[in-house]
């Protein structure tokens, strides 16, 4: 099943009297279950895609399908609905909310859902134990290292369900172990739940988690590994 | 709605110290405006009180031709039989004391020098004369069958040097239209504490003025006082005869009613200034927390929190800052309206020159209804300054937001 269809999009920023192509005709197909990673230099217009098919931004020109909904015609109210019950993201900054507690982050979302506390209190120690920080679950982000944090941002990410979550450059601030950490805590819950993830990234030791992996250069995909294969290895 | 004030009580939590000194602003504003309202009503109703007990009472009875700004004297322009009728009004439930009094303008000579006066005869028995008993400073208060002595008020004595015992002269015009003139005794000195008339007040008993001013068996005036003020309009209805006019002490102190609707107005403008001023602060306090947590901002609605959810979060806290805020400002202002309302401000003879009834001191008198009119007024003003952040916040671009805060 297609999770996401990117059709031609081109994204152009215009900065003063500069316009810069971030994106310049990008078609892609994203299948359910995928751990895809987006690759590429700086400025190659990975994250740019991934705010298009996050529905944080609006392309020039093209078409992006979530879920088989077409979210260029959706308005900013419809398109925080598609953000929060559709797709999860994963910042590169540790991007909690600092006077939150672990638990209250992860519970961010269920409350912007409407979900009852019951509900929510299950489901936020549910995630916080899949990614192994139940026991940190009342630490403010102050309290918990850069890769916990990361961590209760993707069980963040997870918890109304989504079917795609979209990550940059998931472990960019982190060191070796912790990235690994994280990188790992995200093939096992997409294995598990199925979940699809979509990550940009430059780093090799993180490109080598992806079963299929798009390259971009200046806005264009150059190399695209293939079809995606359930199942498929490394 | 929980989770949304806990938010904002820890966004708030994050700048202790801007947030303190915001609600200390607005906390000032409300107090001040507290204190204002306190003493512009105090000193309304003051005066107001002071006209009653000194010159209007809260009802007058008085022949259908009396035009107070003429004095008159003709005898067709006076009750007659005053005693008479000031005891059938006295009978009747709702009223304290009614009394005769007779006005009379004259002057008030002593060696060289001479200045206006207006006498009054009073029923020296009447307890209607109590702000004058009460307020002697010196010597000893009238007595019926006196018929040399009179009252000055304090002002008049220390101006002129005078003493209880002193004689002075006393001219006066009579109903005839000429003048007379006696010498008298000042037999006591009073102070109500109201300059501006007790300068000019002379009292005398209201025999020796009926026979000075040659007013016969007459007087001005019914001066009557009722327990309770709110009574004044059934007292009328009663009191309402073809041969005499009744007056309210409202209809008597127009100027003063006037006066106090115009205070209003002023106050509101005066209300919405020191609000505006407070409001500033307000909108200055949460533009900075949104340029500060812009990247939050984006975050926020990266994972669906839709704009008037983010509104939402900045008007908790601007409500919050608002219940600080108030809560310091009926404190602060809460103790300044008690200072000033037993220990007064002093404003000396600035009353001398008025033709209002303003007493030497004024004190504060904060009604339920300013202070309730007040403390919405400041909740809600600081409620609408959160709505500028707010819709900055709320029309953030999330891509744009996440982006500002790297």
């Amino acid at each position: 099943m297609e999770v996401a269809k990117i059709e031609n999009v081109t994204r152009t920023y215009t900065i003063g009297k500069v316009e810069t192509q971030a994106l310049r005709g990008v078609s892609l197909s994203i299948e359910s279950g995928e751990f895809t990673a987006l690759v590429g230099p700086s400025g190659s217009g990975k994250t740019t895609l991934l705010q298009l098919i996050g529905c944080l931004d609006q392309p020039t020109s093209g078409r992006v399908t979530i879920n088989g909904k077409d979210v260029t015609q959706l308005n900013r109210n419809q398109r925080a609905d598609m953000r929060r019950g559709t797709i999860g993201f994963i910042f590169q900054f540790f991007a909690l909310i600092p006077t939150l507690t672990a638990y209250e982050n992860v519970e961010m979302p269920l409350l912007l859902n409407g979900d009852g506390a019951a509900q929510r209190r299950e489901r936020v120690m549910q995630l916080l134990e899949s990614v192994g920080l139940a026991d940190r679950a009342r630490h403010r982000p102050d309290q918990l290292s850069g890769g916990e944090q990361q961590r209760v941002a993707i069980a963040r990410a997870l918890a109304t369900k989504p079917v795609l979550i979209l990550a940059d450059e998931p472990t960019a601030n982190l060191d070796t172990p912790n990235g690994k950490q994280v990188m790992e805590t995200m093939t096992r819950l997409n294995q598990e739940t199925g979940v699809t993830f979509v990550f940009a990234t430059h780093d090799p030791r993180v490109i080598q988690y992806a079963r299929r992996i798009v390259t971009l250069q200046d806005g264009l995909i150059i190399e695209n590994s293939g079809a995606f294969t359930a199942g498929s290895e490394v | 709605m929980i989770q949304l004030f806990k938010m904002a009580l820890r966004d708030l939590g994050r700048n202790r110290r801007r947030s303190f000194f915001s609600a200390l602003a607005l906390g000032i504003g409300l107090a001040l405006l507290l204190l204002i309202a306190a003493v512009i009503a105090g000193e309304m109703r003051g005066s107001m009180e002071t006209a009653i007990r000194l010159q209007s009472g809260h009802l007058q009875v008085r022949a259908k031709s009396y035009d107070e700004n003429k004095t008159s004297l003709a005898w067709e322009d006076l009750i007659e039989n005053p005693g008479q009728v000031a005891a059938q009004i006295a009978a009747l439930e709702p009223v304290q004391a009614a009394t005769p009094r007779l006005f009379a303008t004259g002057i008030v000579a002593t060696g060289d020098e001479t200045s206006g006066a207006r006498i009054v005869g009073v029923d020296t028995a009447s307890e209607a004369n109590a702000p004058y008993r009460d307020g002697l400073v010196s010597g000893e208060f009238l007595k019926a069958d006196d018929r040399e002595g009179i009252l000055i008020g304090q002002p008049l004595a220390n101006k002129r040097g005078l003493s209880a015992g002193d004689t002075v002269n006393l001219m006066v015009n009579t109903s005839n239209g000429d003048v007379d003139e006696q010498p008298f005794v000042i037999r006591g000195i009073y102070s109500t504490r109201t300059p501006g008339i007790d300068e000019v007040t002379v009292l005398m008993p209201l025999a020796k003025a009926q026979a000075f001013a040659q007013a016969g068996d007459h007087a001005s005036t019914i001066f009557i006082l009722l327990k309770d003020r709110d009574q004044a309009s059934a007292v009328v209805d009663a009191l309402q005869t073809s041969q005499y006019q009744v007056l309210t002490f409202e209809q008597m102190n127009d100027l003063l009613v006037q006066t106090e609707a115009l205070a209003g107005g002023y106050m509101v403008v005066i209300y919405l200034i020191v609000l505006a001023i407070t409001a500033t602060v307000i909108v200055n306090t949460l533009i900075m927390a949104v340029f500060e947590r812009t990247r939050e901002i984006g975050i926020l609605a990266a994972i669906g929190m839709k704009g008037r959810r983010i509104m939402a979060m900045f008007f908790a806290e601007s409500s919050l800052l608002a219940v600080g805020g108030i809560a310091i400002g009926l404190v602060l202002g809460g103790l300044m309206v008690v200072y000033a309302s037993t220990v007064g401000f002093y404003i000396g003879d600035f009353g001398v020159n008025t033709t209002m009834a303003l007493g030497d001191t004024i004190y504060a008198y904060l009604t339920p209804g300013d202070a309730v009119t007040l403390t919405a007024l400041a909740f809600v003003v600081t409620l609408l300054a959160a709505l500028y952040p707010a819709l900055l916040a709320a029309r953030m671009e999330p891509v744009e937001a996440l982006r500002g805060g790297q």
